[in-house]
């Protein structure tokens, strides 16, 4: 290559949004690009502050050192829900602007282009999933797994912060796409031959390669230390069917993480093989084969579905049987169930394009197979409200998220199993039922989810509860919000109207989406309300700490330490007798810690800047790549092995923690749990608990 | 250790090396799942190059491109070349000092290498008959299957160079007795590659 | 079990694993070299050999045993194995319907 694209490669002018006001002819363009430059706007101010504030409190050094080189598993799932909590404010309001322009859009015009409305849609859908759902559950786990199964840290604790910081590179270059433009058009499954170099020869299909490319590295590692995590490193007697159901269905997630993302990456690499080098492997002539791209993101793209849900089944496990005060019910039938449906997730991923023209028997094959799905779900449900009979049920937050999630995800998976047949697929594919479908899956089920997970979870994470009153506000506008955004879809979709529309002429479409639109507008107050909630909960923490970190009289080993939890997580490995360990403890009114002179000296991880490092590389190589940058992308690219080399030859990588400050730490535990008197469910929302609880069957003889 | 009980794929290296024994359970066990990862990545391509494999696009075939002779030397050089770190894995279990351990591991590199030579050697003459990766369908899923394979070998000596360097420095410590089985499973892997490759890829299309 | 022992038998296996790949191998390559069978026999020939080759390197090379093994180790390769082939198979079976279809 005789062209070293110094120093800005293909990088015009024309790149900044601002380009657009100025070229601007008439008011839909104008109002294109002053839409388009608010928005890069906002994120570089939104950088901006974030740097000043850094800078002016004198964060820099902590946040290097006790954030973004630490590899401790709770930190690190920490920084992976503040960043799906970052990516889920751009993506909902670019969400809300593409319902906004389907009602300012009939009978064409609006605010936005078609094609700035294509990169809407491709970087909502890219984002949701990649850099919103998947950092979320990431996060959860990684918070979570670990304490539930006994252990100080998952099994590879650096390669956890590569993980990391893979998919935050994938972020920013995202982010960056806002500024210097234009990001894809191809949605979030980027189908060639439209994302081929012949069709769009621009930057925007690269970014989404590089940007889904980082991301999924990141998560198959992430899914390979999970498994192995579960897999060797359980506490003594933590056989895996005493494992708590979140645990299981993290590592049902993982192995499918395993054995998923690979698709993905051979489908995004060899994309960039045709873009980068001409091969054919996807394109019109020369012998190339655009359906087998098809095939390969679907092959991943399916199990990618369970991936997302069945960590939300396995908070919605554990949110059932913590708020009903019961033991979870068919606890072996929800193993059972969640296995089969990742097995199952693996053969069915032909209805994501039924209507390629492969035969009708092909087609039934994987209709029936998708259809079979329904059953193992079907059981959970049963079981999640079999767990709620003849329980002391309170409708606690998160239960309210539950109970809404039982009631929608029942609709979302009847529209499901319409989908499933492909005589009906061939009539509604491509059309706004589907999206309403998939949405009806993926906000009641997953986001709820995540979002029940992240009030059940956050006291233990950060001492304090999270304000109810704002929690309910903003569970009735999510509850609302959604029903009122997607439920008109299903309508406008059997009124024939296509997905990813810019503008249209029909009348009768209009009136649904305005509705839509409302429904939008209460989804992005409810957002706003979690925010306000994280605030006041942060202003009142004194009202609602629980420093003895029980406070929903909770089941499994999580809840018998302290919160927030101390480095080491536990004492001394426990040791457990059957399920629900934590609430059987509870009962003999012992403690995690040992005997007095049962303290040992703790080796933990050191920090490492693996991460960030590989972070930094990943990123501008991504950059790079995309703008044709070769003088940089070369010497970043032969970096990568030099920095894994280098990685090589650590050696100091533990430090000890001795046996006497862990023995103060948990007297002082002990002492603090001793003189704070323990609270009943009656008093669960109130200043009286703070963390302290009567176990359930005692509450119930008293 | 009996030898009834295995911690993890590969040849364990048994209580004489306790500790890293220890962590070869995890962190083999892990190395071991990046495989099978990686073992998924090879499957599509391969089911990719079968699917490709009538599309040449009035460009040259197999029987244009492949020679048989190269492809059979090829094969022995890399089968060879993993009884070799076998061979030096075994020493690393039993001997005390590391002299063997080097050796073998330098005579499985130099016989990996040569692989890569011939395979590049291969792709070279294949250009200059029009077998380039843009010239059809087929011969683009060719050219991303085969070379990865060869990418990945030539990443793993890499690796055996960076175990050297350790070796040199720190001795024949936990580290480097852990890379060395991870190495060890890494090699014996690309040949199960390897196997699928000349099978499917060469014999498929000569015969 | 000493180690003398220990290591004997564990250098034999590398050279059975050695004498099974050349005697599963080297018949592949003749019939190909001199056109011994027929395209089909030799096809299935070959996909046999393969098979069986892969199975002795992975109990020879990689000390892989049905019994013994720690069971993570031979659920791993089992699930790998039956999602290469849903996957592997899957994708020949459609893009060939696909194929026939369009021609």
């Amino acid at each position: 290559m005789t062209d070293w694209g110094f120093p800005f490669g293909r990088l015009t002018l024309d790149a900044i949004p601002l380009s657009d006001i100025v070229t601007a002819h008439g008011r839909t363009e104008l109002l294109s690009g002053i839409t388009g430059s608010a928005a890069a706007g906002a994120a570089v101010l939104g950088a901006l502050v974030a740097l000043v504030i850094v800078t002016w409190k004198g964060w820099w050094k902590p946040l290097w050192s006790d954030w973004l080189t630490s590899v401790d598993h709770k930190k690190i799932g920490i920084m992976y829900i503040v960043f799906s909590f970052v990516m889920l404010a751009r993506a909902l309001a670019e969400a809300f602007v593409m319902r906004m322009q389907q009602v300012v859009g009939h009978d064409g015009g609006g605010i936005v282009m078609p094609e700035h409305f294509a990169q809407l849609f491709s970087t909502h859908g890219t984002i949701m999933i990649f850099f919103m759902a998947m950092p979320f559950l990431t996060g959860m786990i990684n918070y979570v797994m670990p304490l539930q199964i006994g252990a100080r840290d998952v099994a590879f604790p650096v390669l956890n912060s590569v993980s990391l910081m893979l998919t935050v590179a994938g972020g920013i270059i995202l982010m960056v796409s806002l500024v210097l433009e234009p990001f894809s058009t191809g949605g979030w499954s980027g189908y060639p031959p439209y994302t081929e170099a012949a069709f769009n020869p621009g930057a925007g299909p690269d970014y989404w390669i590089w940007a889904v490319t980082l991301s999924s590295l990141g998560t198959t590692f992430t899914g390979i230390n999970f498994a192995v995590t579960i897999y060797k490193k359980r506490c003594p007697g933590m056989t895996l069917m005493r494992m708590p159901l979140f645990t299981w269905t993290a590592l049902c997630t993982s192995i499918l993480m395993i054995f998923a993302m690979p698709p993905l990456t051979i489908a995004t690499a060899l994309l960039a093989l045709d873009r980068y080098l001409d091969f054919h492997l996807f394109t019109n002539g020369g012998g190339g084969n655009m359906m087998n791209y098809a095939n390969l993101f679907w092959l991943f793209g399916h199990p990618e579905v369970y991936i997302l849900i069945l960590p939300a089944f396995g908070v919605w496990s554990e949110v059932f049987s913590t708020f009903s005060g019961k033991t979870l019910y068919g606890y072996t039938a929800l193993v059972i169930a969640t296995m089969a449906i990742a097995v199952l997730s693996f053969t069915v991923w032909v209805h994501h394009f039924f209507t390629m023209g492969q035969s009708a028997n092909l087609n039934a094959a994987f209709g029936i197979a998708t259809m079979l799905i329904g059953v193992p779900t079907g059981v959970k449900i049963y079981d999640w409200m079999l767990t709620m009979y003849r329980g002391r049920v309170r409708i606690s937050v998160p239960m309210l998220y539950a109970l809404a999630f039982l009631f929608l995800f029942t609709i979302g998976g009847l529209s499901g199993i319409l989908l499933a047949n492909p005589t009906i697929d061939y009539q509604t594919h491509n059309t706004l039922f589907l999206v309403a479908h998939f949405h009806n899956m993926l906000i009641p089920g997953l986001l709820f989810g995540m979002i029940a997970g992240y009030t059940m979870w956050f006291p233990k994470a950060f001492g304090f509860r999270l304000d109810e009153k704002w929690g309910y506000r903003a569970a009735w506008c999510w509850i609302f919000g959604f029903m009122g955004a997607f439920f008109p879809l299903y309508a406008l979709g059997l009124m024939g109207m296509p997905r990813r529309m810019a503008d249209y002429f029909t009348g009768a479409w209009l009136p649904w989406t305005v509705v839509a639109l409302a429904g939008a507008g209460l989804i992005v107050l409810a957002f706003t309300f979690l925010l306000v909630q994280l605030r006041v909960s942060v202003r009142d923490r004194a009202r609602l700490a629980v420093p003895v970190g029980d406070p929903w009289d909770g089941r499994s080993l999580e809840w018998g330490l302290p919160a927030p939890p101390p480095e080491w997580n536990f004492p001394a490995l426990p040791r457990v007798e059957g399920r629900d360990a934590f609430a059987t403890l509870k009962m003999t009114g012992e403690d995690l810690g040992p005997p007095d002179d049962g303290y040992e000296d703790i080796r933990m991880p050191k920090n490492a800047v693996l991460g960030p490092v590989i972070g930094a590389l990943g990123t501008g190589l991504a950059f790079a790549l995309t703008w044709y940058l070769w003088w940089l992308a070369l010497p970043l690219a032969a970096l990568v092995p030099v920095v894994l080399i280098a990685q090589g030859f650590r050696r100091d990588t533990e430090k000890v923690i001795p046996a006497h400050e862990v023995r103060e730490t948990w007297r002082a535990f002990r002492a603090l749990a001793a003189r704070t008197p323990r609270v009943s469910r009656r008093a669960e929302y109130t200043r009286d608990n703070r963390g302290h609880a009567i176990p359930m069957p005692q509450e119930a003889a008293e | 250790m009996s030898a009834t009980q295995t911690r993890h794929p590969g040849l364990n290296l048994g209580s004489n090396h306790q500790s890293a024994d220890d962590r070869a359970e995890t962190e083999v066990f892990g190395f071991w799942v990046f495989m099978m990862s990686d073992a998924i990545l090879f499957g599509l391509l391969m089911a990719t190059y079968v699917v490709m494999r009538p599309n040449t696009n009035g460009g040259p075939g197999p029987h244009d491109l492949f020679e048989l002779k190269s492809i059979f030397i090829e094969t022995m050089l890399l089968l060879a070349s993993s009884v070799a770190i076998g061979f030096s894995h075994l020493a690393l279990k039993h001997e005390d000092r590391p002299t063997k351990m080097v050796i073998w591991l330098v005579v499985a590199m130099a016989l990996a290498l040569a692989f890569v030579g011939f395979e590049i050697h291969d792709f070279l003459k294949m250009a200059g008959k029009g077998g380039v990766p843009q010239a059809s369908g087929f011969l683009s899923a060719f050219f991303a299957l085969v070379p990865l394979h060869g990418l990945h070998v030539s990443a793993a000596c890499l690796w055996g160079l960076a175990i050297l360097g350790q070796l040199a420095r720190y001795g024949l410590d936990d580290g480097v007795k852990v890379s060395m089985v991870r190495l060890a499973v890494l090699w014996h892997f690309l040949d199960l590659v390897w196997i699928g490759i000349f099978s499917l890829v060469y014999i498929g299309g000569l015969a | 079990m000493s180690d003398e022992t220990d290591k004997r038998r564990e250098a034999r296996s590398y050279l059975i694993g050695l004498g099974l790949a050349l005697a599963l191998t080297l018949p592949v390559f003749a019939l190909v070299a001199w056109d011994l069978a027929p395209r089909m026999t030799i096809l299935w020939v070959t996909a046999i050999a393969a098979v069986l080759q892969i199975a002795a390197h992975l109990r020879f090379f990689l000390h892989i045993r049905l019994k013994g093994q720690t069971r993570e180790d031979l659920h791993l390769i089992l699930f790998t194995t039956l999602i290469l082939l849903l996957m592997g198979g899957g994708t020949i079976w459609l893009l060939w319907n696909l194929h026939t279809r369009m021609g």
